[in-house]
């Protein structure tokens, strides 16, 4: 989970690392009582999880509760590259001296996290290391001992910071690791670190990445998660329990196993360039158990979804035997029509592997209209493509 | 003889007594495997019955290995306890853990690999969130059916379980060496290069299978193994060509960031090398058959 800039700045403060004073407003009324609050000058940001809010006219000074009160109004239900801005962030101003780079990262390749330092930040670090790698230290955490002081001042040293701040970033290096491992995070970059003119330190700006895994830990990250950002399909498909994403095609997709699905969305739409281009319209994972229960939540959501013109359900029976699923199919179907849902797109089912013939004279037996069996994984894909092709 | 499981392997469940694992270790005995124990220290001294097999109940991993020589350990408690039981099991030293557990932190597993690092890689980890290993009519650590294929000279590595079954499903006439399921998290134990160094160096396998998915660059690092280090044939699969960047897919790693991780990157990397990458599954498993029926 991807953080808000507010909800970054909210985080560094609980963790007693130094920020801004600052706030953040859905209203414009709600923005005067932090103006008022803060006093004097401030800056009125739109809260956007895209780059390029400064050009669309997303950051603007105001000076005072009145001229805030109408820059959150400009800003607020503003359009920025297809985000509506739905907060703004409030901050007293900067005055900006110099700008350092800071970061704490995963490293899949070293199976650790990595620290990335450098004084020239500010800009785009990746961009940094291409022209100027000399600039750039990166830094193996050890998981088990992490960061201490002398950890941090090795970093600090190596990456060249200036001597008059850098005890300041030893602190904020030190802290910033603390909040890192504490919030079970998976990326905290700090861009820039600045220093400010009376020659404080100040996380200016910060990307956050939590592990979701971590969420049993951390009862308090669910609140940080904008629902009004989620797709309401994936919403109303997390509230089943069911590992769905958003796609934008036309044939919905079911399967069992992350991997497996992932790779009938391929096979779609590689069938998809022979059939008017059709593609898949999501991701759902139903997991090994596939119980008509789970099937018929799945179907529910798939077939709720307008742009959906064919549905192709792909199982391997590994665990679970495939007459199970094709029962649970028949009954998800069922179930479907017991809700009052109109079932009325066809269904393109493959099943293979342990049972996989059992499965198949189910699905037969039950001589549904809508319900389509092919054999093979590729072969069904190329009848659900048509299918949909066929009702585009 | 196959890699790191054999029929010798005797094996302990980290959480034999919970649903998953009393579920895993029946089907686990039904398939020959042969489990010797299990470990829960509110329950050390029990046994519990699996079909006629009483097995003991062991009060940590060590005990366990002390009494009946177990080598490998496969771990299915829940996702908060995942990270002492496989501190418990490189504790013991272990020769191999299987970690089927789903949805582990990755600051758990980041800690529990510095750990093994730290002491000297005593213990080969699987996973986590894998299907786990299985040598095809010899041995079977984790839950990848046991009834797909047979045992035949085709080595298997992939990322993801239902993958690893429609693969062996497809190629169920020629047989399987070994297969390993890696997992598909950020960080996990065994990587591909590791199976395909280890594949490599066993007699009993000729060509290789690769299934990778989006996400980070091992298929790129194990491209470049392959060229340096990998003379048997070696074919791939990626999936997630059509994942949106910035979506975890199903698998906490299958993500692609910015333009990192992307399917497309990973074939050309590939194909770079001499692999030849199938556009579907079963082109995949066909262009191993074409391969195999030249030997």
């Amino acid at each position: 989970m991807d953080l808000y800039e507010y909800q970054g700045r909210d985080l560094f403060e609980r963790h007693g690392l130094p920020v801004l004073a600052g706030g953040v407003a859905t209203t414009p009324e709600e923005a005067r009582a932090i103006a008022e609050r803060l006093g004097g000058r401030v800056v009125v940001k739109a809260q956007v999880k895209v780059g390029g809010r400064g050009k669309a006219g997303g950051v603007k000074l105001a000076e005072g509760a009145e001229e805030t009160v109408a820059r959150a109004t400009d800003i607020l239900g503003m359009d920025i590259k297809g985000h509506t801005v739905h907060k703004v962030m409030i901050t007293v101003t900067a005055d900006v001296a110099e700008e350092y780079y800071f970061s704490y990262l995963l490293d899949r390749a070293n199976r650790t996290f990595l620290c990335i330092a450098s004084v020239a930040g500010g800009m785009d670090i990746e961009q940094v290391a291409a022209d100027t790698p000399d600039k750039v230290v990166k830094a193996p955490i050890d998981a088990v001992k992490g960061v201490d002081e002398a950890k941090a001042r090795e970093i600090v040293t190596a990456a060249g910071f200036p001597a008059e701040v850098a005890d300041q970033v030893v602190e904020i290096a030190v802290g910033l690791w603390q909040a890192f491992v504490a919030e079970d995070a998976t990326l905290v970059e700090v861009n820039p670190l600045a220093k400010n003119g009376d020659g404080r330190m100040l996380l200016l700006d910060a990307k956050i990445s939590l592990d979701e895994n971590a969420a049993f830990r951390h009862p308090d990250h669910e609140a940080l998660v904008d629902q009004a950002a989620v797709d309401p399909l994936e919403q109303a498909a997390k509230a089943k329990d069911l590992n769905y994403v958003k796609l934008d095609g036309e044939v919905g997709i079911i399967g069992n196993g992350a991997g497996l699905v992932m790779s009938t969305l391929d096979v779609v739409a590689y069938a998809g360039e022979r059939h008017g281009n059709v593609k898949p319209a999501n991701f759902l994972d139903i997991g090994g158990g596939a119980s008509a229960a789970v099937m018929a939540n799945g179907l529910e959501i798939v077939l709720s979804d307008p742009a959906v013109k064919s549905v192709f359900v792909n199982v391997f029976g590994g665990i679970t035997a495939c007459d199970e699923v094709a029962n649970g199919i028949i009954q998800a179907l069922a179930l479907l029509e017991q809700r009052g849902e109109q079932v009325a797109k066809p269904l393109v089912v493959r099943l293979d592997g342990n049972n996989a013939e059992a499965g198949r004279a189910i699905l037969d037996g039950a001589n549904n209209p809508l319900v389509q069996r092919v054999d093979t994984m590729d072969g069904a894909a190329e009848r659900a493509a048509e299918l949909a092709a066929a009702g585009v | 003889m196959a890699i790191w499981l054999t029929k010798d392997s005797k094996v302990i469940v980290q959480g034999m007594t919970g649903s998953e694992g009393s579920k895993h270790t029946r089907r686990m005995l039904a398939a020959g495997t042969n489990v010797v124990g299990g470990v829960n220290p509110r329950k050390a001294g029990q046994t519990v019955d699996f079909d006629g097999t009483e097995l003991p109940v062991f009060a940590s991993v060590a005990d366990a290995m002390a009494e009946t020589g177990a080598d490998v350990t496969v771990i299915f408690v829940p996702p908060q306890f995942t990270k002492a039981a496989v501190v418990e099991a490189i504790d013991a030293a272990i020769g191999l853990a299987v970690v089927i557990t789903e949805g582990v932190p990755v600051h758990d597993t980041a800690s529990f690999w510095a750990y093994n690092v730290a002491k000297g890689e005593q213990t080969r980890i699987i996973g986590p969130n894998c299907p786990g290993i299985a040598s095809p009519g010899a041995s079977n650590a984790g839950i990848i059916p046991a009834d797909i294929t047979g045992s035949g000279r085709i080595g298997l590595v992939s990322k993801s379980g239902t993958l690893t079954y429609q693969m062996m499903y497809e190629l169920r006439d020629i047989g399987f060496s070994t297969c390993v399921g890696i997992g598909g998290d950020p960080i996990i134990g065994t990587t591909h290069i590791d199976a395909l160094a280890a594949f490599e160096a066993d007699p009993e396998t000729d060509a290789i299978v690769m299934i990778g998915e989006i996400g980070g660059d091992a298929e790129e690092r194990a491209a470049e193994f392959i060229k340096a280090n990998v003379t048997k044939p070696v074919v791939g699969y990626i999936a997630g060509f059509t994942a949106p960047p910035g979506k975890t897919m199903g698998h906490a790693g299958a993500i692609i960031s910015g333009s990192a991780g992307t399917a497309e990157a990973k074939q050309a990397a590939l194909e770079a090398v001499g692999v030849k990458v199938g556009k579907t599954p079963t082109e995949t498993a066909n262009l191993m058959r074409e391969i195999m029926s030249g030997n």
